[in-house]
């Protein structure tokens, strides 16, 4: 049953680093090394790291608004690396994005009609009235109602926004969602709203969602995988339930364990990670974690660990496995 | 443990002067912090806990903002009468602020050295000699490495967390009663929050210093306080010690709150959402005002304003009209703390 949706292969964006007056390149940031993975049709994939770790960068380049420097992305077979821009706004009718920040993803001068109309006529969707219709049914899909089509975006609340940046997304009826922290700038009683919705909403129109944030409550609840990043590079990826309960890398075990948890009473014992994420414009040698780890071993100062099958289904690039 | 309250608010209110009128952002708030004490101020945008905080530090623009009553006691004395050359004494001496943004809070044109040291010249009257030394001494307690050579750096060159350590140190180099902590670690990354949280539990339990931690997160809450109060569009909806709020919460906000968090230790099928939006401050005019969110409304809520009741449990009070009867009833003589 399991079909695979895209598949990433060997993904890299290196941002040159230019200094002195001729603008010369004198080094690069890293901010995705060398990342693979793959998306099941229907399922959710959740991407955590913290700040820095090229997460977004990822998000960004499987819909080509970064182009990458080298690797493919295939989606439904096809290397949207290749493809020309103009073949690429036409693939992009399957693949939608839905960005963090519901106040600055919306055009301020637009109607909400005209920001969900937009993607149907950039596709060549419908007759004028047949998509004013489509966007008033979208509306109510999103938990909005119609009448709200001649309204502007500062003229409702956060999570109402981020509905209309969902709905935006869905427009064009797409198979694959890639959601950037789409829930970090709201309240906690709105975001747990938003991400209902969706669900209900994968459900509904048999999405595929890839799920970006830093909260890890918020991706073990949303996701059937979870990819953990570090510095550029995949550390580890697995079932949600197999990371959350036994992750397999040293960086994955001291992110859950940093994470505070709503009881007062819980004891534990917190694997407190010393010292700052290193700069990706000079990454580590070896391990990137390395510099960090409480496990760190003579090879991983030296040699790259690679991503591997360690038990089944479950990947993680780290030398105590190997 | 003695319970002496080293800052004591009375009945503040704060309100905003806009078109529409006088909007109160702060409506009758009371609350005490102890000695030595981590006392959680949790509630999401628009609940009015920053606005709290700023009124203690009397920060709030004048105009449009304004205390409109009440009393802020920091050990006996009144600040909110108190003159601006006063104040000027008070704050970073006596109480003294962190804020969420580490990077905007530090001047990007002078040094960390700089910036530290100012605050010692001021109010300990130091020279700049021994300004200086004490400003390593702070780094130093504060867990930054090679605090000799970064008390010559530039915030710039400092990490985001490395700000937030060093912003900890300034707040704390006069040893104030009082460190009120603005959303300390919402812009930090998981594993950069906990070292900072940690740093803050050791803090308060060296130098005694009464921390007020305000967030969203009930995680941190959690974590590092003892005492819990529970803002809702302006007004305190619960308070009470950490253990009863979080085991055994009696208002409806709060339940639905704690709820709504996605448990990083479980996976549940559905999670449970709080129906609706917060409130525009001041479009509520009478009634609870959580009445339009809540499963348990009656029709009561709609006309009365709700007190703060007696739970029964020391410390524990709750704004909603279900527990009215509920202090009274119980036979355990309930203790004010």
């Amino acid at each position: 049953m399991t079909e695979v949706l895209l598949k990433v292969d060997g993904l890299k964006k290196y941002f040159p680093i230019t200094g002195g007056i001729l603008g010369k390149q004198t080094g690069s940031v890293k901010a995705v090394d060398d990342i693979s993975f793959w998306v099941n049709k229907g399922e959710t994939l959740g991407l955590v790291g913290e700040s820095g770790c090229g997460k977004s960068t990822t998000g960004r380049m499987l819909m080509r608004l970064i182009d990458p420097t080298e690797g493919q992305v295939v989606f439904e077979g096809k290397d949207l690396v290749t493809l020309s821009d103009n073949e690429m706004r036409k693939a992009r009718k399957d693949m939608q994005m839905v960005f963090q920040d519901p106040f600055a993803s919306l055009n301020p001068r637009h109607t909400v009609e005209k920001i969900l109309e937009e993607p149907l006529i950039v596709h060549g969707i419908g007759t004028k009235k047949e998509r004013k219709q489509m966007v008033k049914e979208m509306l109510e899909v999103v938990g909005l109602s119609s009448y709200h089509a001649k309204r502007y975006p500062h003229q409702f609340s956060g999570g109402q926004r981020q509905r209309i940046g969902i709905a935006r997304a869905l427009m064009t009826r797409p198979k694959l969602i890639i959601a950037d922290e789409p829930v970090s700038a709201l309240d906690v009683s709105i975001q747990s709203q938003v991400l209902n919705l969706l669900e209900d909403l994968q459900k509904e129109f048999q999405l595929t969602y890839i799920f970006i944030a830093h909260d890890l409550g918020v991706v073990r609840h949303i996701s059937d995988r979870v990819g953990v990043m570090y510095l550029g590079r995949l550390v580890e990826i697995t079932e949600a339930d197999k990371l959350y309960e036994k992750p397999l890398h040293p960086y994955t075990r001291a992110l859950l364990s940093a994470v505070p948890i709503p009881d007062p009473d819980l004891k534990r014992d917190q694997e407190l990670l010393t010292g700052d994420i290193p700069s990706p414009a000079n990454p580590p040698q070896g391990c990137a974690f390395h510099t960090r780890c409480k496990e760190c071993m003579e090879i991983c100062k030296t040699d790259r660990p690679v991503l591997k099958e360690i038990e089944p289904g479950h990947f993680a690039a780290c030398h105590l496995y190997s | 443990m003695v319970h002496a309250p080293v800052l004591d608010v009375k009945n503040l209110k704060t309100s905003f002067i806009t078109k529409d009128g006088e909007i109160p952002a702060v409506d009758d708030v009371s609350f005490s912090v102890n000695k030595g004490e981590i006392l959680g101020i949790v509630g999401e945008s628009g609940s009015g806990k920053s606005v709290t905080s700023l009124s203690i530090m009397k920060l709030i623009p004048q105009p449009p903002g304004k205390i409109a009553g009440g009393e802020i006691l920091l050990n006996g004395e009144d600040l909110v009468h108190a003159s601006e050359r006063r104040m000027r004494e008070i704050r970073g001496n006596e109480v003294a602020m962190i804020f969420q943004e580490p990077m905007t809070s530090l001047n990007p044109l002078f040094t960390i050295g700089e910036q530290l040291v100012e605050a010692l010249k001021i109010h300990k009257k130091l020279g700049k000699k021994a300004a200086y030394q004490q400003a390593v001494e702070m780094l130093k307690l504060v867990g930054l490495p090679r605090a000799e050579q970064i008390i010559r750096e530039y915030p710039h060159q400092l990490s985001g967390g490395m700000r937030q350590r060093v912003m900890i140190a300034m707040a704390l180099s006069c040893h104030p009663r009082v460190l009120i902590a603005d959303e300390p670690t919402t812009a930090l990354d998981v594993t950069i929050q906990a070292q900072i949280l940690a740093l803050m539990k050791d803090l308060n339990e060296k130098l005694d210093t009464a921390i007020i931690m305000i967030t969203h997160d009930l995680g941190v809450v959690a974590e590092v306080c003892q005492r819990v109060v529970v803002m809702y569009a302006g007004k305190i909806v619960e308070e009470g010690l950490v253990q009863d709020i979080f085991k055994n919460p009696k208002h409806p906000y709060t339940l639905g709150l704690l709820k709504s968090i996605p448990d990083i230790r479980d996976k549940q099928e559905r999670l449970y959402s709080i129906p609706g939006n917060v409130p525009k401050p001041g479009s509520i005019k009478v009634g609870c005002r959580f009445a339009a969110r809540c499963e348990f409304v009656m029709d009561r809520c709609l006309s009365e304003d709700p007190e703060l009741y007696e739970t029964g449990r020391p410390g524990h009070t709750v704004r909603c009209l279900l527990h009215e009867k509920e202090g009274a009833a119980d036979d355990r003589s309930t203790v004010k703390s």
